[in-house]
C-alpha cells in the first residue's frame, strides 16, 4: 500500500481513490435511510405514492381546472404528473440531502470516509423514490390509454440530467448547511417557491417567447421540459435554446456542488 | 529492522474558539457584513464586528516515530490534546501544520457503535458498521458468523438493537469492530464503556492483535490497560508531546507529576505554622508517587514557622481504604523536636512498607504543648498507591487478582499446615520460604 500523507493545505489526490474504496458505503447509507423509513411507518412504503398523488391532485385542480391553463391535449394529470417526477426528485434532494451531513454529524466527527458519499447516497435515496414515483407513471398511462413517443429513448438523458441536478444542490445545500446553520430556514423557501416558478404545474410554452431562454436559466426547466417532452407526445415542442441553458446550468451547478464541498469539507468535523 | 509505519513531523492544530464559537455565524450575519460594508476589500482598515480570534493550539510541534508491531499508549490529562492526535490520525480533521506519514491501512475506532441505527437489527447493523467502519460487503458476509459468536447476541440478531441492553450493545459494536483488518488500529477510550468482563475481552483482543504484528496505538486514562499492553508510551501535555519511552517509566512518570499537582498546603494563622509542600520520596530520594511493596516510603513536609512553635508533636500515618494501616507518633516515640522555628524540612521514612496494592492516603496531624492544642488535626496531606506483581514475593494464590479488596497490611507470618510442613509469607521485608521446614 502505498503511503498516505497526511498534511494542511493538501489537495489529496487519495481522495478519489478513496471514493471508489467506499463505494459499497454509497449503497449502505442509502439503504439503511429506506430501511428505517419503512420500518419506522405503517405508510412508509405507501409515502413514495401519496405524495406525487397527491401534489398532482392540487396541481390539476389549481393549473388546470381552475386556472384552465392550455394543456395541448394531453390530460391535465398526465402533464403534471410528468412534470412532477423530476421536481419531486430535486425538491427532495434540496430539503434531504441538504440536511444530510448536519443529520449524520455523528459519523462526520467519529469515522473517516469522504463525505460526498453521505450527501451522494442521500441523493440516491431520493432517486429511489423518483423510480417508485415514475413506477406509477406507468399506471397512469394505462389509465389514460396514452402511448408515449419514439422520443422515450432519450429519457435517460433527462434522467442523468435530473440526478446531476439534485446531486450539485444536494452538495452546495448540504456544505452550506453545516457551516451556516440558519441556512435551513431558507431551504424549505427556496422549495416552496421553485415548485411554482418552475413548469411542473403548467407547461413551459405558456412564457412568452422572449422570455424563455431567461427562463431556461433555471436548470429543472430544461429536466422538465425534456421530460415532457419524452414522455407525452403531441405539440410538445422543445425549446432548444433554454434546454441548452438549463444544461449549462446544471453542470455548473454540478462542478461548482463538488468545488465548495471539497473545498469545506476539511472543516465539517470542526464544525459540525 | 522493522519499517516505520506512522511519522508525525511538527504536528500542530489550532482551533479558533473566537470566531468558532461567535454567535456570528449565520447566513445572515455574512450578509449583513457584505451590506454593511461592500467595499470593505478596498480600505485598508476594515471595521470588524466579529470578535477577536482566540487562538488554540490543541497540538503544538508533535514530533514522533513508530514502528510497525510496537503497541503505544497516548496518555495525558484531559484536554491534553489526545483526541486531537487521534483525530487527525484517523484523517477525520485536519491538521494546520506540520505532516504525518502513515504506510498501512488504518482502522481507528473512536467510539464502539458509530453508525449504528436503533430501528434497525442486530444483523442489519453489523453490515452497517462494517461498511462504516471499512470493510466491505464480502468481507462481512465472511467475518459474519465469528462476530456473532464474539459478541454472545446470536439469540438476538434479528430484534431492533433499541431493545438491547447496554451491555449486549457494546458487545456487538465491539464484536464488529474487533474483526477489523488492518495493519494500524488506533482505539480510543473505548475501554470506558462496558463491564469489567467486556473490558477484559477488549483488552485480550488488542493484546492477540499485537501479538500479530500489527501496530496498536491505545489512547486511554486506565494506566492499568496501558501499562500492561503497551511497551511504549507517548505523554501529551498541553498539546506538546511531554515525554516518549518505555511505557511503565512514562506512566510512572505521570503519575508523579499527578501526585505534585494536588499537593497539600496550609496555614493556621494563630500558630504562624504554615505547611508549604508535603513531599513522597521512594528510598532512593527521588519523589514519586508509586511504590512497590517492601519499599521505603519517606514523607517529607515542608514548614513554614513564622512564630516559633514550641514542642511540636508530629504525626504521619498512612490509610488505606478500609482504615487506618499504620502510623509514626512522637506522642509515643517522644522524638519531638524542641521547637520548630523559620523554614525547614521533617520527614519520615517508613521502612520497607508491608502493604498490598491498594490505594492510600497519608495523613498527617501537628498538635503542640504537651500534646493538648492541635495546630492541625489529623487530615489527608498526600496519597499514593502501591503497584506490583506479588508473584515476585512468593504469592501464588488464587484469587490473587483481588488483592486490592483485602486488608492491605501483611505482617511476616508463617502458616503450620496439618501435613507437618511450613510457609512462611512476607512481603519483601523477610525472605520467603515457601512450603520448607522452618524453627
Amino acid at each position: 500500500m502505498p503511503e498516505l500523507l497526511i498534511e494542511a493545505g493538501r489537495a489529496e489526490r487519495q481522495y478519489w481513490r478513496d471514493l471508489w474504496r467506499y463505494r459499497e458505503l454509497f449503497y449502505f447509507l442509502a439503504w439503511r435511510d429506506l430501511l428505517v423509513r419503512y420500518k419506522q411507518t405503517v405508510v412508509g412504503v405507501a409515502w413514495s405514492l401519496i405524495r406525487p398523488l397527491l401534489t398532482m391532485l392540487v396541481l390539476t385542480v389549481v393549473f388546470g381546472k381552475l386556472g384552465k391553463m392550455p394543456s395541448g391535449g394531453i390530460p391535465y394529470p398526465l402533464l403534471v404528473y410528468c412534470g412532477m417526477l423530476p421536481w419531486q426528485f430535486f425538491a427532495t434532494a434540496m430539503s434531504e440531502s441538504g440536511n444530510s451531513l448536519v443529520t449524520n454529524a455523528n459519523l462526520i466527527s467519529k469515522v473517516y470516509f469522504p463525505r460526498l458519499i453521505i450527501t451522494a447516497s442521500s441523493v440516491i435515496t431520493s432517486f429511489v423514490d423518483f423510480l417508485i414515483s415514475a413506477g406509477f407513471l406507468v399506471v397512469l398511462m394505462i389509465w389514460y390509454r396514452y402511448t408515449p413517443p419514439a422520443a422515450i429513448i432519450v429519457l435517460p438523458f433527462f434522467v442523468l440530467l435530473a440526478f446531476a441536478a439534485s446531486l450539485g444542490v444536494g452538495l452546495w445545500i448540504s456544505a452550506l448547511l453545516v457551516q451556516y446553520r440558519d441556512f435551513r430556514f431558507i431551504v424549505p423557501f427556496i422549495v416552496q417557491f421553485g415548485l411554482y416558478l418552475s413548469p411542473v404545474g403548467f407547461q413551459s410554452s405558456i412564457v412568452p417567447e422572449r422570455f424563455r431562454l431567461l427562463y431556461g436559466l433555471n436548470p429543472m426547466v430544461g429536466v422538465i421540459d425534456g421530460f415532457r417532452w419524452c414522455l407525452l407526445s403531441g405539440q410538445q415542442h422543445l425549446y432548444w435554446p433554454s434546454l441548452a441553458a438549463s444544461v449549462i446550468g446544471v453542470v455548473a451547478l454540478l462542478v461548482t456542488g463538488i468545488w465548495y464541498f471539497r473545498k469545506t469539507e476539511q472543516t465539517f468535523a470542526d464544525v459540525i | 529492522m522493522s519499517s516505520p509505519v506512522i511519522t508525525v513531523e511538527n504536528l500542530g492544530k489550532r482551533y479558533m474558539i473566537g470566531r468558532q464559537r461567535s454567535k456570528k455565524d449565520g447566513l445572515r450575519h455574512a450578509i449583513e457584513d457584505a451590506i454593511r460594508t461592500p467595499f470593505a476589500w478596498l480600505r485598508s482598515e476594515r471595521k470588524s464586528q466579529k470578535l477577536p480570534d482566540k487562538d488554540f493550539w490543541a497540538l503544538k510541534d508533535v514530533s514522533f516515530q513508530i514502528k510497525q508491531g510496537e503497541t503505544v499508549g497516548i496518555i495525558g490529562r484531559n484536554g491534553a490534546g489526545k483526541s486531537t492526535l487521534f483525530k487527525i490520525l484517523s484523517r477525520i480533521t485536519v491538521p494546520t501544520e506540520g505532516r504525518i506519514r502513515l504506510n498501512g491501512r488504518v482502522a481507528s475506532l473512536l467510539e464502539v457503535g458509530t453508525g449504528f441505527h436503533q430501528e434497525l437489527t442486530g444483523r442489519e447493523n453489523i453490515f452497517l458498521n462494517g461498511a462504516i467502519l471499512g470493510m466491505t460487503h464480502a468481507e462481512i458476509v465472511r467475518k459474519f458468523d465469528e462476530i456473532v459468536e464474539f459478541s454472545e447476541i446470536a439469540n438476538f440478531l434479528d430484534t431492533p438493537v433499541k431493545r438491547y441492553s447496554s451491555g449486549m450493545y457494546v458487545r456487538l459494536a465491539f464484536a464488529v469492530a474487533a474483526h477489523l483488518e488492518p495493519e494500524i488500529l488506533i482505539v480510543d477510550e473505548v475501554l470506558a464503556v462496558g463491564d469489567a468482563a467486556f473490558q477484559k475481552k477488549c483488552l485480550g483482543k488488542m493484546g492477540s492483535f499485537a501479538q500479530s504484528g500489527k501496530t496498536v496505538l491505545f489512547v486511554s486514562h486506565n494506566m492499568e490497560a496501558v501499562g500492561s499492553l503497551c511497551q511504549r508510551a507517548l505523554w501529551l501535555k498541553d498539546g506538546r508531546l511531554h515525554d516518549d519511552g518505555n511505557a511503565d517509566d512514562v506512566i510512572e512518570a505521570y503519575f508523579s507529576s499527578l501526585a505534585n499537582e494536588s499537593s497539600f498546603s496550609s496555614t493556621n494563622p494563630d500558630y504562624g505554622l504554615s505547611i508549604q509542600k508535603v513531599r513522597l520520596k521512594n528510598g532512593r530520594g527521588d519523589e514519586a508517587s508509586q511504590f512497590h511493596p517492601g519499599e521505603d516510603l519517606v514523607v517529607e513536609i515542608s514548614y513554614d514557622a513564622q512564630k516559633r512553635v514550641e514542642k511540636p508533636y508530629i504525626t504521619v500515618g498512612v490509610t488505606g481504604i478500609n482504615g487506618p494501616c499504620f502510623i509514626a507518633n512522637m506522642l509515643l516515640d517522644g522524638h519531638r523536636p524542641e521547637t520548630l522555628d523559620g523554614t525547614g524540612r521533617i520527614a519520615c521514612k517508613f521502612r520497607a512498607i508491608p502493604l498490598l496494592p491498594q490505594n492510600y492516603i497519608i495523613k498527617m496531624s501537628i498538635r503542640t504543648k504537651n500534646g493538648n492544642d492541635m495546630i492541625f488535626n489529623y487530615q489527608d496531606v498526600a496519597r499514593f498507591n502501591v503497584v506490583g506483581d506479588l508473584t515476585k514475593y512468593g504469592y501464588k494464590g488464587e484469587f490473587l487478582s483481588r488483592a486490592s479488596h483485602y486488608t492491605p497490611v501483611i505482617v511476616p507470618y508463617e502458616w503450620c499446615l496439618p501435613d507437618g510442613t511450613t510457609a512462611l509469607v512476607s512481603l519483601g521485608s523477610l525472605p520467603n520460604q515457601i512450603a520448607g521446614d522452618f524453627h
